[in-house]
């Protein structure tokens, strides 16, 4: 080495050891700042999903999940920019989903204007954003002579079914109705 | 790696439940801020096993609970502020919530996929529903296999998970809680082999996780509820 060279070395000696000093505190002010974003990032996610739910599922991992660690740099910024693609995705199926919703309720509007022009049209509640197994469908009214007449109307059917199957199929099947003979 | 000392728990002069605050490696207190460890001593007054049959008080509580926890809440409980602190938490260690599930996510997917709160022993149970009250974590020790105060570091090169000699091997660098002289469980994770208690341990170390927006008092409570449902004579 020659003397010029050990002179750069020596009087860059503790410049580059506070550069270093720099560097990491730099380094964890970043990783500090990558985990605020990480958390801002899971919060609208988790807001999402929920409400979207459940419509909107939470999707499929994008980590692997090696174990409890403490993340460096670059393993925050993978996160980081895997969850920021997760929440673009999420959004875009927020907003189709919401799209979805609105042109169901403007359906449903015109149905109640006009039902003559949407015979037998079904729209479950679930369409519009809303939660149960009700679903608005146009019939026609007192059935044969209404659909002659042109009679429609809009009727929301009633909730969900019941746990234990309508009261016909909980009847037990040996049980003859009235006036029809027992099947054997 | 400096570990301090905990402060002793205590009743408090207006009978105050104050659990003893566990050291953490400087390295993980710097990186992970509001990460902290509780612990308290408990010793197990109700008769019969810790895996056997729960009393009909805490049997009671969990149909309580089963029936407050239904399909809706299992969605919204991600966006309650403590479980979602967890969840933000895990996302911090490198773990995937949605793959590995946040304890109290955890326990209502459980719920949600066998019908119910279904018990599980004494002990089991005991720390269930201080989950669910809280929504704090937290884990049980057989008290005499613990050397010191439990803290939380990252786990050394060809560390053992445990003293016993069917103890695993840990990869460097895992976070896990550790007393005096090995790791105890991974954080998050499993205890060690032959440190969980068994049926008829009377004495146990409880511990709860705390982490960056959870209120001290709700860990604090969770290991309250705890204490309180095992020393019931």
């Amino acid at each position: 080495m020659s003397p010029s060279e050990q002179l750069t070395i020596d009087r860059g000696a503790p410049v580059i050891a506070g550069v270093a000093v720099g560097a990491e505190a730099g380094e964890r002010g970043a990783r500090r700042s990558l985990r605020a974003q990480v958390a801002r990032l899971e919060r609208e996610l988790c807001a999402i999903v929920a409400d979207g739910f459940p419509h909107i599922g939470a999707g499929s991992p994008a980590w692997a999940s090696t174990g409890p660690s403490l993340l460096g740099l670059e393993q925050l910024e993978q996160l980081r920019d895997q969850l920021a693609g997760r929440v673009q995705d999420m959004r875009r199926r927020a907003q189709e989903r919401a799209e979805h919703e609105l042109r169901a309720q403007e359906l449903l509007e015109r149905m109640k204007l006009e039902p003559g022009r949407y015979k037998f049209v079904r729209l479950p509640v679930t369409e519009l954003g809303q939660r149960g197994c009700g679903v608005w469908e146009v019939r026609p009214r007192f059935g044969l002579i209404g659909m002659l007449a042109g009679w429609w109307e809009l009727k929301l059917s009633s909730g969900c079914p019941l746990a234990r199957g309508s009261r016909a199929s909980a009847t037990p099947a040996t049980a003859p109705a009235r006036g029809m003979p027992a099947v054997r | 790696m400096s570990r301090t000392p905990p402060a002793p728990e205590a009743a408090g002069p207006a009978g105050a439940f104050r659990p003893a605050p566990g050291w953490c490696a400087p390295e993980v207190a710097q990186e992970l801020p509001g990460l902290r460890l509780l612990a308290a001593e408990a010793q197990v007054r109700r008769g019969g096993s810790l895996t056997g049959d729960s009393p009909p008080d805490i049997r009671e509580r969990l149909r309580e609970l089963s029936n407050r926890m239904r399909g809706a809440t299992a969605v919204a409980v991600r966006r309650q502020p403590v479980p979602a602190a967890y969840r933000v938490f895990f996302r911090h260690i490198g773990l995937d919530p949605d793959a590995v599930r946040t304890p109290m996510e955890a326990a209502v997917l459980e719920r949600m996929l066998r019908g119910g709160f279904l018990s599980g022993g004494l002990l089991a149970d005991v720390l269930l529903v201080a989950l669910l009250d809280t929504g704090v974590p937290v884990w049980a020790l057989d008290a005499e296999s613990v050397e010191g105060s439990l803290g939380i570091r990252p786990s050394g090169e060809r560390e053992r998970l445990g003293r016993s000699r069917e103890a695993p091997e840990l990869p460097g660098g895992r976070l896990v809680v550790a007393d005096g002289s090995a790791p105890l469980a991974v954080l998050f994770g499993g205890l060690a082999p032959g440190h969980e208690p068994v049926a008829n341990t009377r004495r146990l170390t409880l511990f709860a996780v705390q982490v960056a927006g959870v209120p001290e008092l709700y860990a604090e409570e969770a290991l309250w509820n705890c204490r309180a449902a095992l020393e019931l004579p």
